[in-house]
């Protein structure tokens, strides 16, 4: 059992892997707590928020991954399970608040405001924190389930499969912005007060929360680790790139897209969650289908089919995110729409691949030794 | 003889009908008119009755100036009209005032006045020498009925020759008929009311035939009751068949700006298969390109300013089109072959077209003015009306895909659009510059998309995310109507249109929408591969 997951990556990766646990875990609590505020090396509390945040982003690019670097499926609704696995974990909190609200009432203070008398059933059970989280897996996962089996049984694959997910999302966003949802509409689900007793105001209880989403991700990085590098990863890359031999081979080809992509909705959803008591506000702005493209130009700059690039293409992208939208608002569009075409053009492979390519222009040689250029093999 | 004859009916029916034309002879009116300029709301009020029982046009200009307070009173009690160009003059001579403005007033009226000028008014157009005029008071009447105009409505009914006023009229005077205490009367008025098609006479009806807990009528007799629920079933009958086609007329529109916004994306994505995430931004392309030819219009062509949208046409096609080649020849073209990668690239370019717009004209909406001669409309039916602006778009829709279809199907450059789409190297084979029409049919969907722009710009908002609410409605459509077909497209923007209409007054605006995408998403489950004809090169 050990030895097997030893075996999931090498051992050089193991250190790497350790010493970024060691940093989030040990590391960043010690940097916030213990320096003090004036040091140069001390973490302010903006920063820790932010980095948890990137952590949950980064567990996106990484659900990002597995399903576009390695099986080929470009998603444009990943957003939706993010928003989604965000809105079961507000409204966990939005019922933990009762009666703390504005109006002092039982319900949610926007359904005083509608005039609501009592919960609708789908708010039901929500009280109870272990409920809150069966659904942040449970809603995200029927939700991909559905939408992948009707479409991998009807064979809809690469722009199709983008272009109906992006309706998908599309068509959420807009019953989300619905009051009659109840979901708060455009508002969303904001104000939260505390999470199992702790107030979310605390910086402490903040710091907790970023060190719990790092470890998530370091958890999900080691899940996408094993599965990549499982007999399954094999079948998922040989899906990607030539299904139709895979399907001659013998396999269920559907059965597997199926499994990656629930999977893969699941982990989106668990940073959704993570980041909804962060930052402290859902609202379906997060499902814009802007923001699904998004988290897919995150794993295209990092490097597609490399969990490394992935966590490294959100890591970077959101940072540089930070800094523009600060410095210069007006540059950011025009810095990510660069991007967006620059990486396509140019760095098919991404930051991952840039050691390549350095390579090979020094180098000089056995370019089209095969007579392919390297990106034709991505998806 | 003869002669004699006819002045002798003339002055009959000028004195019946209290119209004397002689205005000088008639006894009151200076008296009258001179009362609207009274000192007491009631003395005012009285003088308007009079007036419009003396129904002598000439009392209107006077009633309207006192409405718009123009109306002072001269300090010898007489009524003053001040003109539009501020002139003044006597209100029942109309000999000019000689003396000074100031310090005359307005009598101060309250809405109990203003409800007696709305009377007088009603009564004095009922007159006018203008049809229009007379038609719209008598519609004026047909909505609000009084006993007591009873015998004016038939009078001048007697003496009305134009058959649209006198069938308003008619309509009128049936209304107050339905009280008449003879039955004849009151029967015969009620199928004329029920035969009006006009729902806001059924809760008249309905008030008609309402019983009582005995199962008695509680007002009318059984024959009248009898008439009103046979006007009742055909009224709503009516009503049903004007609101379909009102529905169907309003999914013909949205079809078309859906199939305006689709078209491009038909030529790029349905024949080239480039999927083109910018498509919505060539659409608001388009649209900013409409709003500066307005303004070029507004500062250098004043004269010519309603027309400037057909200036905009030509304008927004060259515009769009040449984003699009600018798109082609910088980005696309290196990536035939590779969609998603495409799909990312010119999603980024989206980005850089709607940063670019909002640092040019700013984050807010432009105003794009609606011309003159698209404002208003007809109503060809009671109720069913079409506005000018959703009428002219489907014109201009049916237009659009004319010249597509003669471009794609009788010009050198849509054979060899063709043959590239269905055979790439064997087009290529037969001489025919591959590139060079990659360029120019791309060039020519973002031509079309700029098009869409021009209609988009006339019925929303131009602002820089005018395309974004338009990407995905755009696929939609032509993944629906089959990807390679522009025929496909339209019936799929048609269809859309049409029935996202009907299902509105049900679900509402947002859910009929969801609803259309479930729908559209379970069609691509049904059909995959009618839906996904494989005509494309990438497919």
């Amino acid at each position: 059992m050990f030895t097997q997951l030893r075996d999931i990556q090498s051992n050089r990766a193991w250190a790497a892997t350790l010493a970024a646990g060691l940093v989030i875990l040990v590391g960043v609590p010690l940097l916030n707590q213990v320096v003090p505020a004036g040091s140069f090396l001390h973490l302010p509390d903006y920063l820790v928020i932010l980095l948890g945040k990137f952590f949950c982003y980064a567990m996106v690019a990484l659900a990002m991954d597995l399903i576009w670097g390695y099986t080929g499926i470009l998603s444009l609704g990943h957003g939706v399970f993010f928003a989604l696995g965000g809105y079961a974990m507000g409204m966990h909190l939005m019922r933990a608040m009762a009666g703390q609200g504005v109006y002092k009432s039982n319900l949610p203070d926007f359904m005083v405001f509608l005039d609501w008398k009592e919960l609708p059933w789908y708010w039901l059970g929500f009280d109870h924190f272990w409920f809150a989280l069966l659904m942040v897996v449970l809603v995200p996962a029927l939700l991909a389930l559905l939408i992948g089996f009707f479409s991998f049984r009807s064979r809809i694959t690469g722009v199709y499969f983008s272009i109906l997910t992006q309706a998908m999302t599309y068509a959420m966003m807009l019953l989300f912005f619905r009051n009659e949802t109840g979901f708060g509409g455009n508002n969303g689900l904001t104000d939260f007060k505390h999470l199992l007793g702790f107030s979310l105001q605390e910086p402490t209880v903040k710091l907790g929360l970023c060190v719990v989403s790092g470890a998530a991700l370091i958890g999900c990085f080691l899940l996408c680790r094993f599965i990549t590098g499982s007999l399954l990863g094999r079948v998922l890359t040989a899906i990607r790139d030539a299904e139709g031999r895979v399907l001659f081979c013998g396999y269920r080809s559907i059965h597997y897209k199926l499994f990656v992509w629930v999977l893969s909705a699941v982990i989106c959803a668990v940073a959704g969650a993570l980041y909804v008591t962060q930052v402290g506000i859902i609202n379906p702005s997060e499902m814009q289908p802007a923001n699904s493209i998004e988290m897919a130009i995150w794993v295209a700059v990092g490097g597609r089919g490399t969990l490394v690039g992935a966590l490294l293409g959100a890591l970077v992208i959101n940072g540089a995110k930070s800094w523009f939208t600060v410095s210069y608002p007006d540059l950011w569009l025009y810095f990510l729409g660069a991007l967006f075409i620059a990486t396509t053009l140019f760095l098919p492979q991404g930051i991952v691949g840039l050691g390549g390519v350095f390579k090979k222009w020094t180098t000089k040689t056995k370019e089209s030794e095969d007579g392919t250029r390297s990106y034709v093999r991505l998806p | 003889m003869k002669s004699n004859k006819i002045i002798l009916v003339l002055l009959l029916a000028a004195a019946l009908l209290g119209l004397g034309r002689a205005a000088s002879a008639q006894p009151g009116f200076d008296e009258a008119v001179n009362g609207l300029a009274g000192q007491s709301r009631s003395a005012i009020i009285d003088s308007l009755k009079a007036l419009a029982d003396l129904g002598d046009e000439r009392a209107l200009a006077a009633i309207r100036a006192l409405e718009e307070r123009r109306l002072l009173a001269a300090p010898d009690g007489r009524a003053i009209i001040v003109g539009t160009d501020d002139t003044l003059h006597y209100a029942d001579t109309g000999e000019p005032f000689a003396g000074e403005r100031d310090g005359l007033d307005a009598p101060v009226i309250n809405n109990r006045v203003r409800r007696a000028i709305d009377r007088a008014e009603a009564v004095l157009q009922l007159v006018a020498k203008d049809p229009a005029q007379r038609l719209e008071a008598a519609r004026a009447m047909a909505k609000a009925p009084r006993p007591e105009a009873a015998e004016l409505l038939r009078a001048v009914l007697g003496r009305e020759t134009v058959p649209a006023v006198r069938d308003a009229l008619t309509l009128a005077l049936a209304l107050v008929d339905m009280n008449s205490g003879d039955q004849e009367v009151r029967v015969a008025a009620v199928t004329k009311v029920a035969g009006s098609g006009n729902p806001a006479f059924l809760p008249l009806l309905k008030e008609l035939v309402r019983v009582d807990e005995a199962g008695r009528p509680v007002n009318g007799d059984a024959r009248s009751v009898a008439a009103a629920k046979a006007g009742i079933t055909a009224i709503e009958r009516h009503v049903l068949l004007v609101r379909s086609a009102q529905n169907f007329f309003y999914g013909l529109s949205l079809g078309s700006v859906l199939l305006l916004a689709a078209l491009g994306l038909a030529i790029t994505f349905g024949l080239m298969g480039v999927i083109n995430m910018a498509h919505g931004e060539l659409l608001m392309v388009g649209a900013y390109a409409t709003y500066l030819t307005q303004n070029f219009f507004h500062s250098h062509l004043p004269g010519l300013e309603t027309w400037y949208l057909a200036a905009a046409v030509p304008v927004a096609f060259a515009a769009a089109g040449a984003t699009g080649i600018a798109m082609e020849r910088s980005v696309i073209r290196f990536l035939y072959g590779r969609p998603l990668e495409t799909l990312l690239a010119t999603w980024g370019i989206s980005l850089l077209l709607i940063q670019t717009v909002r640092l040019l004209f700013g984050a807010q909406n432009v105003e794009v003015a609606n011309p003159a001669w698209l404002a208003g409309g007809t109503e060809p039916v009671a109720g069913l009306l079409l506005t000018y602006n959703r009428v002219a778009i489907i014109g201009f829709v049916v237009l659009t895909v004319a010249f597509v279809w003669y471009l794609l199907n009788r010009t050198s450059l849509g054979l060899k659009v063709r043959a590239v789409t269905q055979n790439r190297a064997m087009a290529a084979s037969m001489g025919i510059r591959t590139g060079r029409v990659d360029m120019w049919t791309f060039g020519l969907g973002s031509g079309i998309a700029g098009l869409g722009g021009v209609a988009l710009s006339q019925i929303g908002n131009v602002g820089p995310e005018l395309g974004q609410g338009y990407i995905v409605d755009s696929f939609m459509v032509v993944v629906l109507g089959g990807v390679g077909k522009i025929a496909g497209t339209i019936f799929g923007a048609m269809g859309l249109g049409v029935v996202n209409k009907l299902l509105e007054p049900h679900t509402g605006a947002v859910l009929g929408k969801i609803v259309m995408l479930a729908l559209i998403i379970l069609v691509i489950q049904r059909r995959p591969q009618g839906l996904f004809a494989p005509r494309g090169r990438v497919a």
